[in-house]
């Protein structure tokens, strides 16, 4: 289990939340060439280390926010700026 | 130590009762089953990883292709990874025409294998059914009976009293929240000694002079001419490989690290479609063999056969939160604990004996990432998620040959890494994973 320090709703177990994976910007699909678009859907830095990434609180406060989390040890840190709408998933 | 070695070198001990038999009177020793030597400073191929992909991959170039000088580095020891912490299952029901031609040709290789690699690999063909709770899973069944049936490869659709007559001990009344309304049903598909393949490769591959290095780590892959830092990343080329124990020139890289994928990939500056997720899995007491073929239910998130020793061991769905640390967790247990009593009411007071997890490097469509990469001289044979094990003898024939030829073979050509860039992915979420 996680403790995940929601912006709203303080720490909760990571089961009462959605992990959203790593959180990139998103290309301009106006502009985006199809193989820079597909890097963006696919592609994963995966790194044994600080992560910035994406939750959704499901059974809380409904809302995506950004975190960063060590993935060898899972320590969270840099509490997110609450209504920080970046990364969210469409 | 030497001696043996030396003894090893001359003429490879055969295993046999007959040879059981005469070393248990004599009371010898059985010698190394694989040497121990320093590490060159040059190979024609070093594959990173001593799991069953990276030893299968190296048998193979010794067996198939005559190239031996080939270093099998790990970090820690041989079948340290997934390798030795796999559910053992193996199967080739899948529900794409390429899935299903590729596990096929691997289970296949398993059932040779013993004779193959003179070792006592416990295959076991005790068939394998994959449960359906509701009309959609009923649904993906039948698709996957029929691309099976196309491709040549044995399974079916039964109902609940066929299922009941296979293995009485599930619950198919209609009484469940969740009840059995069929199931895929796959006599090939069976389970194997998971240790014995990773030691029958690499005591093969030893003897035919693979140099295996354990507690070696790759710090770094020595690129030029790309156009990232340091000459690595896409159109340079692999020129070696930096270990903890000094610095190898190779012109080939095979990646076989599976959780770790990502971070050796990185090292030659190629970016991989993986994220990497622990799946726990579990073990009960032993008890008397009751159960007679492998159970899956991807609605209930889990898989269940007895081992030879009689017990039972689960496996479950990856943890949703993508992290390298692989400690266990007490709601895995809970759930996958209410998840089997919801099949098998009758072993409710049944014991676990330990739960332990494993790294999965999972892809975007669950199959796997095969072959070249746009730094030459660098391979990857990852992205094997939860279903590397059935599918490590045909990896490493498949792998050998691509390293030989320097061709990607046809029946890896759908897992390239260009799949992603193409937009042609390979959809096996619905026969590779439970947690769907």
């Amino acid at each position: 289990m996680l403790l995940v320090p929601c912006p709203n709703c303080g720490p909760r177990n990571s089961a009462d939340l959605r992990y959203g994976g790593e959180s990139h910007a998103r290309p301009d699909p106006a502009t985006a060439t199809p193989q820079q678009w597909r890097s963006y859907l696919y592609l994963r830095d995966n790194p044994a280390g600080w992560l910035r990434e994406t939750w959704y609180c499901r059974s809380g406060c409904r809302r995506w926010f950004t975190l960063e989390r060590n993935t060898a040890t899972n320590e969270f840190r840099q509490p997110p700026i609450p209504g920080d709408k970046r990364g969210g998933k469409a | 130590m030497t001696g043996i070695g030396r003894r090893l070198r001359r003429r490879p001990p055969r295993y046999s009762a007959a040879a059981l038999a005469w070393r248990g009177l004599r009371g010898d020793y059985w010698p190394r089953i694989w040497r121990d030597t320093e590490l060159k400073r040059s190979y024609d191929a070093v594959v990173i990883g001593g799991g069953v992909h990276g030893l299968a991959t190296a048998y193979y170039l010794a067996r198939n292709h005559g190239i031996t000088d080939v270093a099998v580095v790990d970090k820690a020891y041989l079948g340290s990874g997934a390798s030795g912490r796999n559910t053992a299952i193996v199967r080739a029901n899948y529900l794409t025409p390429e899935g299903v031609a590729f596990y096929d040709r691997s289970l296949k290789l398993y059932n040779s294998m013993a004779l193959d690699l003179n070792i006592n690999v416990m295959m076991s063909e005790r068939g394998h059914l994959t449960l359906a709770h509701n009309d959609s899973s009923l649904r993906t069944m039948n698709w996957r009976a029929e691309v099976n049936k196309l491709q040549g490869v044995d399974s079916c659709v039964i109902g609940p009293d066929e299922i009941s007559k296979i293995a009485p001990s599930l619950d198919t009344s209609s009484h469940p929240r969740y009840p059995i309304l069929g199931a895929l049903y796959h006599p090939p598909g069976g389970i194997v000694r998971h240790d014995a393949v990773v030691w029958g490769y690499a005591r093969a591959a030893d003897h035919m002079g693979v140099e295996m290095h354990q507690k070696t780590e790759v710090l770094d892959i020595l690129c030029e001419g790309g156009d990232g830092p340091d000459g690595k990343g896409p159109g340079g080329k692999v020129v070696g490989v930096r270990t903890s124990r000094g610095d190898i020139s190779t012109p080939v890289v095979v990646n076989c690290t599976a959780g770790w994928a990502g971070l050796i990939s990185a090292m030659a500056g190629v970016r991989l479609p993986i994220t990497t997720h622990p799946l726990q899995a579990a073990v009960t007491e032993p008890v008397k063999v009751f159960l007679p073929t492998v159970v899956v239910s991807g609605s209930l998130h889990v898989y269940i056969s007895q081992t030879d020793r009689g017990e039972l061991v689960f496996g479950a769905a990856v943890d949703a939160v993508a992290t390298y640390s692989i400690r266990g967790s007490l709601e895995f247990t809970e759930e996958l604990a209410g998840h089997v009593l919801e099949l098998m009411p009758g072993i409710s007071r049944m014991r676990l004996l330990r739960q332990w997890s494993g790294l999965c490097d999972m892809t975007p469509d669950y199959s796997p990432v095969m072959g070249f990469t746009p730094v030459d001289g660098f391979l990857v044979d990852v992205g094997w998620g939860t279903y590397g094990f059935k599918a490590a003898p045909v990896s490493g024939e498949q792998m050998a040959e691509a390293v030989a030829t320097g061709r990607t073979p046809e029946l890896i050509a759908p897992f390239a890494l260009s799949r992603f860039e193409a937009g042609e992915l390979v959809g096996e979420k619905g026969a590779a994973a439970v947690g769907h």
